[in-house]
């Protein structure tokens, strides 16, 4: 008897859904839905801080003890290609903004580009962060792979900050050069550690984004209902953050004019 | 003889669909449940065989059933296979997905296909581990120590410790969807002070699986490019330090804990006001405790470091909020017991393994107490000392509460009973062959028997304690089996259980067993307390 209530109550919620295909058989409605997908992400950006905490945390201990390592280390990388990136990844944080409003304004050309557009900037990171992974292939900084760090003691500047060039002894010099050819490794595990992990990032980011644009072209974002392409803004949004610390604490280390 | 009438079975999660695709693609948090059940019990037992091996080794003083290295690895795989692919999803990934929803009067969890993706990854874990460990194991201790997990081990750390990461993100998943199904899935009058301690216990979990799994996921994948790519990180010859690894590790090992206990104490917490046939004594006080498990839990990692190295002020820090940790638990254990107090006690199965848990649970909280005391550490750092107190918490507590669950929820989750004899005889072996297992470890540990050692014929006065030890992991064995029989053999012969056969008050009661695929027929309005058990008949089971 109950049966027969249960099959016609659930036919009953599967009609009432018809109108609204994006709603799933167990939220009550689209506005719950939309809540419990935020809150979702949001906690998944939590786990994500956490997550690179972990980097994060080991970062701040070395360059605590290893500062002047660390400073030329730091040095080494590509400023210019660094600040340009920053810029490129920024734009494409504002594109995504610009799509999500493009959406509740019910644009869906206007979407479509700008969401082509945050791909775009995307790629372009990865293509610049590539070049300066090339680069730093090149000049020997990879860890243990051939890794050479003469050319960070090089400069009398550097030498000084790193406790060098008032060694006479050429025995105690060889150690202590010995010491910053190690200790920059560090450095450089970190750097290619939260870089890379960030890069991994950047792909899924541009993955999910390809299917929302497809999403998008379909026309399945509407004024009331856009909560996917909101979902993963807010991802893209968190992978951008990282990078704005990532910048400073990489290429930003003791950068004095003259220095 | 009356011929008895032909049962028409109600449509429910388990017959609304048959085929192995109608499993391995469901989205039904219940269906899920039950694939998880089946995976960890399976990890279970490729855990519970290398603790054989253990124990088999150390019944003789000398290293003569395995090879030195064969038993590093024992104790490895052991560990690893049982806290991260037994004890972490266990009671969450069965018992909470299972009912988290129905107990909040929700249709699923917020999201069921992650649901669905977190036991796939699950799965791809294990898979990988199972890989790791066919392909000649793993040596470095469940805790993947660098330098030694780094730069020395010739065995599968790569795999091992990828297989964990894996198998952490499908943790990070099942806690997502506990959170969020709490936040905004609860049924229209179930407010937060009307949730069953189940769900506030299993919600502490969840935030401990959300902030602490990515610290390890990251630590892993650290050491992995340690290996494969010689970052040097951790690595001490260029400056690195391996003490930072200690730190990362146990930020997230040390919470873990809590992740394998406070879920435990979730069921304990429903099966006790059941058979005491009274309301929870201190709701407020068994909910907020588990939130300050939660939080207090994130700040005494490195109790685990105090011969590491650390600085002393680091160390009494550190062991103070160890101090600290015991309060909410002890508050529980309290209340357990004020619960209890003049109510009418009924020792069913679920029952004798809560007030089991309770004993047990409580030793191995206190010896914790003891371990978090700076001078006595030192005393009894890496002896079984430490072995014997974590198994009293993960074994006497986590696995009692989840076996005590499996059998409270059984008639709920399959529709029959488990013949009742068998049930408290099995539960009482438990007991019984876990304390003759890890008592004399205690024992053992303060005379200074150093863990992970596999000879000891130095010591030959050590054996009478390892004796005891080893025979009663068998009987521990035993007792894990019988209830593999048992309840295998009361799906099909067990005595039909009624929607509520031990009378209890939550809502998943309230839904006929095995419940329908959306739980309720219709949304239920809740207008009361949880654990109202004043107005509650007995139950006929229970009356027997």
């Amino acid at each position: 008897m109950s049966d027969s209530h249960a099959m016609e109550a659930s036919l009953a919620t599967e009609h009432e859904h018809h109108d609204r295909p994006e709603l799933r058989h167990h939220f009550a409605d689209v506005q719950q839905q939309r809540n419990a997908a935020s809150l979702g992400m949001w906690w998944f950006l939590g786990t994500e801080i956490m997550f690179f905490g972990g980097m994060f945390c080991a970062y701040l201990i070395y360059r605590r003890w290893y500062f002047p390592e660390f400073a030329v280390a730091s040095r080494s990388l590509d400023l210019v290609v660094g600040t340009l990136n920053t810029a490129v990844l920024i734009c494409s944080s504002l594109t995504v903004a610009m799509a999500v409003r493009a959406a509740q304004m019910g644009k869906r050309k206007l979407q479509v580009q700008l969401l082509l557009a945050t791909i775009f900037f995307g790629l372009v990171f990865l293509g610049v962060k590539g070049y300066e992974w090339k680069n730093k292939y090149e000049e020997h900084h990879i860890p243990t792979f051939r890794y050479n760090a003469a050319d960070l003691m090089a400069k009398p500047g550097d030498r000084q900050l790193l406790g060098l060039s008032g060694i006479k002894d050429p025995n105690q010099l060889g150690k202590a050069e010995a010491d910053v050819q190690r200790r920059t490794q560090i450095f450089f595990s970190l750097y290619f550690a939260m870089t890379g992990m960030h890069a991994i990032h950047m792909v899924i980011g541009v993955g999910l984004f390809a299917v929302i644009t497809w999403m998008a072209h379909k026309g399945r974002f509407t004024p009331e209902y856009h909560t996917p392409l909101e979902v993963a803004g807010l991802y893209w949004h968190f992978v951008d953050i990282v990078w704005i610390y990532l910048f400073p604490l990489l290429y930003l280390i003791d950068r004095r004019p003259g220095a | 003889m009356a011929t008895p009438a032909v049962r028409i079975e109600r449509k429910n999660y388990l017959n609304a669909e048959y085929g192995i695709r109608s499993w391995l693609f469901t989205t039904d948090h219940k269906r899920i449940a039950l694939l998880y059940l089946v995976s960890i019990t399976a990890m279970f037992f490729i855990g519970g065989f290398f603790a054989l091996m253990i124990r088999l080794e150390l019944l003789t003083p000398a290293g003569d059933l395995l090879l030195a290295d064969t038993y590093n690895k024992m104790f490895s795989m052991h560990g690893q296979v049982m806290v991260f692919f037994f004890l972490i999803p266990s009671i969450p990934a069965v018992l909470g997905n299972f009912l988290i929803p129905m107990m909040i009067g929700a249709k699923d969890l917020a999201f069921p296909r992650i649901n669905l993706i977190s036991w796939y990854l699950y799965i791809a874990g294990a898979a990988l581990y199972l890989y790791a460990i066919v392909t000649g194991g793993v040596d470095t201790g469940w805790t993947f120590y660098v330098p030694f997990s780094s730069l020395f081990s010739n065995s599968h750390v790569v795999e091992a410790g990828l297989a964990i990461f894996i198998a952490g993100f499908s943790s990070i998943l099942t806690g997502l969807n506990f959170v969020v199904t709490v936040h905004k899935m609860r049924a229209p009058g179930m407010t937060w002070s009307r949730l069953p301690l189940f769900v506030w216990s299993h919600y502490a979990t969840s935030i401990i699986m959300l902030l602490g799994t990515p610290v390890i996921a990251i630590t892993l994948v650290l050491v992995v490019l340690e290996r494969t790519l010689n970052l040097g990180i951790f690595d001490p010859n260029r400056g690195g330090d391996p003490v930072l690894f200690q730190h990362l590790f146990w930020f997230y090992s040390h919470p873990a804990v809590y992740i394998m206990i406070l879920p435990s104490m979730a069921v304990v917490s429903e099966i006790i006001p059941c058979f005491s046939r009274k309301r929870i004594f201190g709701y407020n006080f068994v909910a907020m405790s588990s939130i300050a498990i939660a939080v207090i839990g994130f700040l005494v990692w490195a109790h685990h470091m105090f011969v590491a190295g650390i600085s002393l002020y680091a160390a009494l820090a550190f062991s103070f909020l160890t101090f600290l940790v015991a309060v909410p638990s002890a508050i529980k254990v309290f209340n357990w017991t004020a619960t209890m107090y003049r109510g009418s006690i009924q020792f069913s199965t679920p029952m004798v393994y809560a007030i089991g848990f309770i004993g047990l649970f409580t030793i191995g909280g206190l010896t914790g107490v003891f371990l978090a005391t700076l001078g006595l550490d030192v005393h009894v750092h890496d002896t079984y000392f430490v072995i014997a107190h974590f198994h009293y918490v993960m074994v006497g507590g986590a696995v009692l509460g989840f076996l005590g669950g499996m059998h409270f929820w059984w008639p709920k989750i399959t529709g029959r009973m488990y013949p009742e004899m068998w049930g408290r005889l099995a539960a009482v072996i438990v007991f019984i062959g876990f304390n003759l297992t890890f008592f004399p470890q205690f024992i053992l540990g303060y005379l200074g028997m150093p863990r992970r050692y596999w000879d000891y014929s130095r010591m030959p006065e050590w054996q009478a304690l390892n004796v005891l030890s080893t025979a009663g992991a068998t009987i521990l064995a035993v007792g894990y089996l019988l209830p593999m029989v048992y309840l295998a053999w009361s799906l099909r012969y067990g005595p039909i259980a009624g929607d509520n056969p031990w009378q209890a008050t939550g809502l998943e009661w309230r839904t006929p067993s095995p419940p329908p695929t959306f739980n309720f027929d219709e949304t239920p309005v809740v207008t009361w307390e949880a654990y109202e058990y004043e107005t509650m008949p007995l139950a006929e089971e229970v009356k027997k």
